[in-house]
This record gives structure tokens, C-alpha cells and sequence, in this order.
């Protein structure tokens, strides 16, 4: 027929669809951004111990609160010479309070390099490695190019490894509650009946309750004896019970729109069963939303976890996330005094935005036949 | 015509479909939409049954039963298979339904809903063959290309997504979809009212010349009554969940015995406009009753024009599908009384 | 006001393009369209999907959405002895287009519940109407809202006045649609595909309805519809358009009882028609209608038609023959007649 002519151009017409929703989604420049963004953080917590100078624990009680150091490539102090650098601290101690100050010694110089030498750890829990993208040519020369807490450890470092616990614990809690609000969604949606009325009044009821105080029950409720590994396992469990709602019901509202859609009757009058019509016909009209969802409750889980650490209740000392990193800048003594205690919050937003941006081009791509 | 057998395929009895009316928290049921309301009909093998009436009448509900795509809330659906054995498919539940799938399919009227956009034209019209268990591999790709042809589509489309084709493509391929199991019955709802009027002439001729292929009986369920006109052979006026008349399609076009099927009639717009005159012309009022509270007595009696009080508003004396002439069933009290005009009454110049 | 002259001009389209920009290239809904509305005359334009009769009509009104826009021609509207305005000169925004639109020109559209608001019962929305463009006490207002529902025929007006949209069917919408029409008696009504959305019975009383309305007052009418019965049934002259172009324009009489263009010919020749009796084949036009992005070259119906002169008619635009007043086809079938005559 001769309809196919103006899609033959564009090669439209043969497109399977995942394609058409790239095609859609590439259009969507502030959602590339936010893809790209995403991507790079989780680079980051994949190679966090090969991008961060130092170990989360490696500290230095000689620069309790350092400020940020400034990267120099040109050193002018002798001559004209090219090479990466900071300069040193010169320490003074307030002699009432003990606090110390720091005045940037320009006679010091620590040479930077990349790819070098330094502590030795496991690339991947696996690959014993020793080299880092940057840091101070002797190890050992202080090197704080975000600034040091007040047990003088590195910033930067920190945030690069609180990246890791930050941005999994999402995945880990989305994946919990994927699993439940798809599961639960659809025989809510699809069976419907008594099945629907009872998940409807369990999902109503989880949301009803005020999620910061069943957070600090439950938190509270987890063995004191338990180390940082259960209590992250743990903490994704309860980010999952809360978050599993939401999903349910999108996966509810979709399987009931869909119920009701002529080519899904035609699917059950062409004599498929009801697994072939459930997996093949009705998942695949929506597994993009769902992916689309699933990308925005992401940055949810993260901002639950950010929360729950920031209070306390959830990762504790030796685990390094973000939320941990930012109860340190609770004290608004410490923050007139080392502000660069609050970028690890800049890490959060900048996670929480792209992955939005992400979600939200997604979602708007997700359905390609819609004008 | 010959194309009719005179055997009855299918046998509707006093078919009910009453959906509840839920209020409050816990949905009770405050009362029922009788959207079908005690329904008999016969098709034979062969014919084309029209199913005429408005929107809200229960066409396509009662389209959506017999199809067995709801369960009716009573009466009965006998279908007489190939060999001749007669099943109440009414009562039969889903494995049972199964078997009889084949014989009977259906075509939806939105071309652009019924058709997965995922899917490729070659797994949607072979997805039958399939879930049947008839064909698989090549041999599913053969019998699809050739349906396609068959239908007025190239087969080098096959691996195409609906969303590049029309319209009037698509309901090609939903009538491939229908006929690839060969089926017996096909129940079309409202094939044609999506399409534009040049393509719509194809998809009806393509009916046509389907039906002759392959033997097929049709009920067609439209709103139009100039397309049932032109494919029925009898004509089903559907009122309220009820029927109101039922004949032979000439004999109910040209002698009209229900005031309703008479003021349908009159209200269809001639494309001539040399017939544009005021006399001919009867209009009811048009708003329809609440289906879940219809009229006393008559259910038409509150748009009829020939109402009378006592007579046709009596409660509990609703005038039941009788015959008033060979093979001409009306539901009027006063059917016998009354003259009515059909469109074809006045001297026509064509 | 004096009798209207029957071929003084109201409304005055000439070679309208709207286009609509998009990613994948300029759609052109209307291409070159040219119709002239006379006084006191009611003119149906018809076509199928695709052919641009809305966006004809919303282009006068400045009404076209995003990114659509009027990229030339003149939509001449002649006032009462005023000087000729040209509509698509105006923004779409501006307060001119604005006072036109509601006070001399009125718009009905194919879904009335959806052009309703259902948080207002319908009498606010009537009366709303009739004080936006009249000075008027609400009292004022109220009596002649009633008046109005009366007027469209709508049943115990009283008791409408205070209902919702919802609560009200199809046709009593419309009905509802069709008085704030004509709340400020304009001197034009476009409907655009006013009864499709209703059920046969309802759609006569509505055709009906805007016969005697157009009868009674006076006012013109550019009606749109897809539907030929509808056309037969209430238009004065006929204008049909297929793919964005005017191919052929007359009197109601000349279309359906000598059609020029193939196209108007082959379209009456698809429709069943009543009392044609069962199983008559219908005559079908090949293949499907093109999408206004993939308009074919020369003259657009060419691969569709059966006349087609390989070599001219997809390659040339059609010229537009005149055979009269308000009388033309696009097509050079009729032009080589012509010259060779």
C-alpha cells in the first residue's frame, strides 16, 4: 500500500520499539545531561578507590579541619615551571579555644601527580592495585583539595567512597520494592476483586503512616551488635517496605487500563493463555513507565538514606555515605568554621537532579505513539 | 440467496446482561445497569445479522456476550459446531471456551486500539495460530503472508509495527487477525465507523468478498443504518438492552412496525439534496432514558409519538418481540394500528 | 438592516497555507485553500481525514495550535459598512481577533461535553457569555439566557438552567453549545463537525435546529463535516477539499447531481446509500488517504484517481477551472475540455 512511503524515509516503520523511545529520548537534551551525570557517578562508586587520593580511613591529626587547597599547575615562586601542586599549611592554634586556623604556606610546595603510587587496596574487592588517579607525589603530604574533617581525613576521598554505599543503597532499596509494588500491583490490577480491596487498604495503610518516625522505630529496632554490612541490608529492607508503594499503584492503574484495551481482549480471544497475555502482551506495553519509575524513585531511596544517616539512625562511623558525611555538619559551630563539610549535600543534589532529569526524559519518551 | 443454509448457528435465548451499580466504601451494590434485558435471536449459517440502534443501547455489550468476552449474567448462547453438535457457551468457562475460539473471532471497531503497537504485524495475525497450537515457524510465516495477501496487504510489511500504517491497513489486519484460524462466526463491532468514507467502501466489499471465500457468517453491530443496509440480510433494532424489531433487511426498511425503528429511519441524512424536505421527516426527543431505570411499560413510550396513556406506559405490561408478519418480529403494542412511513414511501427520484 | 445580497461576500478565504512546523517537516494542513461564505448562506466543507477542513476553519479564528501557523493568503472579513478586515493579518492573541471571535463570528465545536465546563451549571456559562459582549444586568442576562435555551429548543429551560454539564445528554449539550453560539448574534457560526459525535436521532434534530436558527436570522454558516448525508441535508453551497486544496467548490444541487472532480465524483459513488437495497458493491477509491506530510506532487488525488493522465497530473498543480459564480474543480481534465472547446 502506498501509506508506508513517508515512513520508509525516516525508516520509522520497522523500528522496534525501544528504538523509537531512544530516538525520543535523545531529543531530550536535559535528560541526556542527567543520564551522562548518572552514568559518571556510578563510574565514580565503581572506581572509588581508584579515583580518591586515600582511603576513607587514613587521617591525619595534624589538619583536624583543613580548608580546601587550591590545584596549582604554573609555580611561580622559582622561576617559571610547569607541574601540578599545592601548596602546604602553616598551622597556628588559637591559644584560649586550642581551635586551629590555617594560612596557606606558599614556600611548601607538595607536587601532584596522576596515576600515582600510593595506599594499596583492591580494585573491585579483587585486582590489588596501588596507583590513584591523583595525588601528592610523596604519600604521606597533606592533600586535601576539598578540605579535611576534624579528624583531618580527606573530603574528597570520603565523598568519592560514600558514593558508593549512597548510590547502591538505592539500587539495592529499589530493587526490593520494584519487585514488591510489581508484584503486588499486578494482582491488584490484573485479578482484581477482594485480591484488589485488601493490597488497596495494605498500600493506604504504609502511607498513611508518618515515614520519619517508622523509620527511627524500626532503625532503632535493629540489634546494636549488628555490623555496618547488616545494618545497610537492613536499611534497604525498610526503604523498600516504605517504597514499594508508589510502584504498586502505577502497576495497578496500568494493568487496569490495560485490562479494559482492545488488543488485550483480542489477545485473550486469539486463544493465548493468561501468562502469555500478562508477560507478552500487557508487561511490554509498560515496561518503559516502569523503568521510567523506577529511575525516579531512585534518587527517593537516596534522599531516605541521606535523611536516616543525617539523623543517625541509619549507617553508622565506619561506613562512609553521604548522609554519614553530612552529620558531621550538623554542628553550626563546625560550619562557621569548615563550611566544605556540606559538599557532600552538593553530591546529593547533584545525584538527585540528574537522576530526575534521567527519569523524567524517560517517562516522557516512554510511550512513543503518543502525540 | 444460496450463501444461507437455513441451518441456525447460533441461538441467542433470552440473554441477560445486567452490570451492578456500586456506591461507598465498600462498594455495595445499589442497583443494576440491564444493559442486555432478556434477548433471543437466531443467526444462520451464512447470513449477516445487522445489529442496529444507538449509543447506550447494549449492541455492543450484547455483541461482547455472544463473543463470550463478558459472561452473561443469564440465558442462554447455543452455538452449533461444524458437526453439528449444539454448546450452551454461556455457562462455559475459560479452558472450555477455548475450542470455540477458533470458530468464532471477532473485529473491533478502533483500528488503532485493537492492534499491540509492540507487536509486528507478522505476531499479531500469527499470535492466533499460535496460542492454538496450528502452525509454527515457517509455516506460520506462509499462512500469515498468505492471509495478508488475502486482505489487501503486501506480506513485505509483515515485520512492520501497526503505528506505520493507516487506518483502513489496520482493519485490514485485524480482519487477517480474525480469519487466519479460519474461523465460523466473526462478530464485527462497528468495523467501518473509524474509517474514512473512501476506504470504508473497501473494507466493506473486503467483507463481502471474505464471506464468500470462506463462509462466513457475520454479525455486524453499527451504529449506521446505511452500511447495515448495504451488508445485512436481517436487521436486529436494538432499544434499551432489548430488541424492537427484527426482519428481513428490505422488509424492515421499506415496512417499518416499531415507531422506533420508523423515527431511526427517518433520521438518517439522505445524500441527496433534491430529498430535503420537511414533511417526510419524524423527530424524537432526544434524550434516553437511564438504562438502570428504564420506562413503565414500554420502554419507548417516553420518545414514542404514537404513546398512549394506559396503553403502552402500564407498568409491567412491556410488549414482547412478537411475530406481525412472515419473519418480521416487532415489540409495540400498537403495532396494528399504527401506518408508519418509511424513508422509501415517497415518489424518489433516483 | 437591508436585504442581503445573495452573492455579497461575508467571509472571503484566498489562498490560505497554515503549516505546521514539526520535526520531521512542515506538515502543510492547508495548502492554497480559497472559499468565499456569502451573506445569509450556509457553506459545508467536506472531506476526509487529513484534508485540512478544521484547520481551514480554525484559521479564521486564530485558533491554530502550536506550531502551527498561517504562512500566507487573506481571510477577508466584510462588515457592515465598515472596511474589509483581514483576519489572518491580525495576532491570534490580539484584542482585535479577540472581539471578533464570541461577538461576530461563533464557533461550535464536535465534542460539547468537553468544550462544557463541568464546575459551572450550564445557565452560568450562558449567561457568562452574554455579558462578556453585552452590557447587561444579571437579570437582564438570566431572561435572555432563558430565552436563548428556548430558543435552541431545549425543554423546561428553567429547570436546565442550573444543571451540569454532566448531567445532561449529548444533545442537550450541544443545544447548550449552539445558544452560547449565539448569545451575541453573529453574523457567522462555524460548527465544526457538530453532530459527529451524537447518535443519528439527535444529529437530525440538531441539523434541524441550526436550519431554522440560520433561516430565522439571517447569519451564515461554515459548517465542516466529513458526513455527505449531513451536507445534503443542510448546505446551500459546498466546498470539498482533499489534502489542503479546494478541489472543487458549487451549489448543493451541482455537487451531488454534477460533480466535476473525480474525487467528489468517486466519493458520493463509496457511500452506501439507503434504499439501494443489500450486497450493492460499492464503487471504491484505491489505496488510502495520504498523510498531509507525504503529499503526492501535481495534483494530489492523481494516485488515487482513475482519470489520472500519467505524464501531467503528477507532475503539473491542477489549474482551477471557473465554470461559474461560486462554481470551480481543480482538475486539467476540465481544462483540456476546455481548450479544446
Amino acid at each position: 500500500m502506498t501509506n508506508a512511503t513517508r515512513s520508509e524515509r525516516t525508516g520509522k516503520q520497522s523500528a522496534p520499539q525501544w528504538r523509537l523511545v531512544w530516538w525520543k529520548f535523545r531529543q531530550h537534551r536535559l535528560a541526556m545531561a542527567g543520564a551522562l551525570v548518572t552514568l559518571l557517578i556510578y563510574l565514580v562508586a565503581l572506581f572509588a578507590e581508584f579515583l580518591a587520593p586515600v582511603s576513607t580511613g587514613t587521617f591525619d591529626p595534624e589538619y583536624t579541619y583543613a580548608p580546601p587547597q587550591r590545584l596549582h599547575l604554573v609555580d611561580t615562586s622559582d622561576g617559571w615551571d610547569l607541574g601540578l601542586h599545592v601548596y602546604g599549611y602553616e598551622q597556628h592554634r588559637d591559644p584560649d579555644s586550642l581551635e586551629p586556623s590555617y594560612t596557606v604556606d606558599e614556600s611548601r610546595t607538595i607536587e601532584i601527580g596522576l596515576f600515582v603510587k600510593g595506599e594499596e587496596y583492591d580494585l573491585f574487592g579483587l585486582i590489588p592495585w596501588d596507583r590513584h588517579l591523583i595525588g601528592p607525589k610523596t604519600a604521606g603530604d597533606p592533600f586535601y583539595l576539598l578540605g579535611a574533617d576534624r579528624n583531618g581525613r580527606d573530603l574528597l576521598s570520603r565523598i568519592i567512597h560514600g558514593t558508593r554505599v549512597s548510590m547502591t543503597i538505592g539500587l539495592v532499596g529499589v530493587t526490593f520494592s520494584f519487585f514488591l509494588g510489581v508484584v503486588l500491583g499486578g494482582i491488584s490490577g490484573y485479578i482484581g476483586g477482594r485480591a484488589d480491596l485488601v493490597i488497596q487498604r495494605l498500600v493506604e495503610f504504609f502511607m498513611s503512616i508518618p515515614s520519619i518516625p517508622l523509620w527511627l522505630g524500626l532503625a532503632a529496632a535493629l540489634p546494636q551488635t549488628w555490623g555496618p554490612v547488616q545494618r545497610y541490608f537492613a536499611i534497604t529492607v525498610i526503604l523498600a517496605m516504605i517504597g514499594w508503594t508508589d510502584l504498586a499503584r502505577v502497576v495497578r492503574g496500568r494493568f487496569l487500563s490495560l485490562r479494559g484495551e482492545d488488543f488485550v481482549t483480542s489477545a485473550h480471544l486469539d486463544g493465548c493463555t493468561r501468562p502469555r497475555v500478562i508477560f507478552g502482551h500487557m508487561l511490554p506495553s509498560f515496561t518503559s513507565h516502569l523503568i521510567a519509575s523506577v529511575t525516579l524513585s531512585i534518587p527517593a531511596m537516596i534522599l531516605a538514606e541521606t535523611a536516616l544517616s543525617f539523623l543517625g539512625l541509619g549507617l553508622q562511623a565506619p561506613v562512609v555515605s553521604w548522609g554519614v558525611l553530612l552529620q558531621e555538619a550538623q554542628n553550626v559551630r563546625v560550619l562557621a568554621t569548615a563550611p566544605w563539610l556540606m559538599l557532600p549535600g552538593l553530591a546529593v543534589i547533584v545525584a538527585v537532579l540528574s537522576l530526575n532529569f534521567a527519569g523524567d526524559g524517560l517517562r516522557d519518551a516512554a510511550d512513543p505513539y503518543k502525540k | 440467496m444460496s450463501r444461507i443454509t437455513g441451518d441456525p448457528i447460533l441461538d441467542v435465548q433470552d440473554l441477560a446482561m445486567r452490570f451492578p451499580v456500586k456506591k461507598g466504601l465498600f462498594g455495595r451494590t445499589v442497583g443494576h445497569v440491564h444493559a442486555v434485558d432478556g434477548v433471543s435471536f437466531t443467526i444462520q449459517q451464512g447470513e449477516t445479522l445487522g445489529l442496529v440502534g444507538e449509543s447506550g443501547c447494549g449492541k455492543t455489550t450484547l455483541g461482547r456476550s455472544v463473543a463470550r468476552i463478558l459472561e452473561p449474567t443469564s440465558g442462554q448462547i447455543v452455538y452449533r459446531g461444524r458437526d453439528g453438535a449444539a454448546t450452551d457457551l454461556a455457562t462455559l468457562g475459560r479452558r472450555q471456551l477455548r475450542p470455540f475460539q477458533r470458530d468464532i473471532r471477532v473485529v473491533f471497531q478502533d483500528p488503532f486500539s485493537s492492534l499491540n503497537p509492540r507487536m509486528t504485524l507478522l505476531q499479531i495475525v500469527g499470535d492466533p495460530l499460535r496460542a492454538h497450537g496450528i502452525a509454527a515457524g515457517g509455516e506460520l510465516e506462509d499462512r500469515v503472508a498468505e492471509m495478508l495477501t488475502r486482505v489487501g496487504l503486501s506480506p513485505k510489511y509483515m515485520r512492520r509495527y501497526p503505528h506505520a500504517f493507516s487506518g483502513g491497513e489496520r482493519q485490514r489486519v485485524n480482519i487477517a487477525r480474525a480469519l487466519i484460524v479460519h474461523p465460523r462466526l466473526v462478530i464485527a463491532d462497528e468495523p467501518v465507523s473509524a474509517l474514512d468514507v473512501s476506504v470504508r467502501a473497501q473494507i466493506l466489499n473486503l467483507l463481502w468478498d471474505l464471506q464468500d471465500e470462506f463462509d462466513l457468517t457475520y454479525l455486524f453491530i453499527s451504529h449506521d443504518l446505511s452500511v447495515v443496509e448495504s451488508i445485512c440480510d436481517r436487521v436486529a433494532v436494538m432499544y434499551l438492552g432489548r430488541i424492537a424489531e427484527l426482519a428481513q433487511t428490505a422488509e424492515l426498511y421499506a415496512r417499518p412496525r416499531h415507531p422506533y425503528t420508523e423515527a431511526l429511519l427517518s433520521a438518517v441524512p439522505v445524500p441527496d439534496p433534491r430529498l430535503r424536505d420537511g414533511d417526510r421527516r419524524i423527530r424524537i426527543a432526544d434524550d434516553l432514558p437511564d438504562p438502570a431505570d428504564p420506562p413503565p411499560g414500554c420502554r419507548f413510550h417516553s420518545r414514542c409519538r404514537y404513546a398512549e396513556p394506559g396503553t403502552c406506559d402500564v407498568p409491567g405490561s412491556e410488549p414482547a418481540l412478537g411475530a406481525v408478519g412472515p419473519e418480521h418480529l416487532a415489540a409495540c403494542h400498537l403495532t396494528d394500528r399504527l401506518t408508519l412511513q418509511s424513508p422509501f414511501d415517497a415518489p424518489r427520484s433516483r | 438592516m437591508p436585504p442581503p445580497n445573495e452573492r455579497d461576500p461575508l467571509l472571503e478565504i484566498s489562498g490560505l497555507r497554515t503549516h505546521f512546523s514539526t520535526r520531521e517537516g512542515t506538515v502543510k494542513a492547508v495548502d492554497g485553500a480559497s472559499l468565499t461564505v456569502p451573506r445569509a448562506t450556509t457553506v459545508c466543507v467536506v472531506g476526509e481525514s487529513g484534508c485540512g477542513k478544521s484547520v481551514t476553519a480554525r484559521s479564521v479564528l486564530g485558533l491554530i495550535d502550536h506550531p502551527g501557523k498561517i504562512v500566507a493568503g487573506e481571510i477577508r472579513w466584510h462588515r457592515t459598512d465598515r472596511e474589509p478586515l483581514d483576519l489572518a493579518a491580525l495576532s491570534p492573541t490580539g484584542p482585535e481577533l479577540r472581539s471578533i471571535r464570541g461577538r461576530e463570528i461563533a464557533m461550535v465545536f464536535q465534542e460539547p461535553m468537553a468544550s462544557l465546563s463541568p464546575m459551572y451549571t450550564v445557565g452560568d456559562q450562558l449567561m457568562e457569555a452574554i455579558r462578556l459582549h453585552k452590557e447587561v444586568t444579571k437579570d437582564e442576562a438570566r431572561s435572555m439566557a432563558l430565552d436563548l435555551l428556548r430558543r435552541v429548543g431545549i425543554p423546561r429551560p428553567e429547570q436546565r438552567f442550573g444543571a451540569y454539564s454532566f448531567q445532561l445528554s449529548g444533545g442537550m449539550c450541544q443545544r447548550i453549545m449552539i445558544a452560547i453560539a449565539l448569545a451575541c448574534d453573529p453574523a457567522l457560526l462555524i460548527a465544526d463537525e457538530p453532530t459527529t459525535a451524537l447518535d443519528v436521532t439527535t444529529q437530525a434534530r440538531i441539523i434541524d435546529l441550526l436550519r431554522d436558527i440560520q433561516a430565522e436570522t439571517g447569519m451564515s454558516m461554515l459548517f465542516i463535516t466529513h458526513d455527505l448525508g449531513v451536507v445534503a441535508e443542510i448546505a446551500d453551497e459546498v466546498v470539498v477539499m482533499y489534502l489542503g486544496t479546494v478541489v472543487e467548490r458549487g451549489g448543493v444541487d451541482e455537487i451531488f447531481h454534477d460533480a466535476k472532480h473525480p474525487y467528489t465524483k468517486a466519493l458520493l459513488g463509496s457511500i452506501p446509500r439507503m434504499g439501494a437495497g443489500t450486497r450493492q458493491r460499492l464503487t471504491t477509491i484505491r489505496g488510502n488517504v495520504p498523510h498531509p506530510s507525504d503529499r503526492p506532487s501535481g495534483c494530489p488525488f492523481h494516485p488515487r484517481c482513475g482519470d489520472a493522465v500519467p505524464g501531467l497530473c503528477d507532475v503539473e498543480e491542477p489549474p482551477e477551472v471557473v465554470f461559474g459564480p461560486a462554481r470551480s474543480a481543480r482538475c486539467v481534465l476540465h481544462a483540456m475540455e476546455r481548450s479544446v472547446r
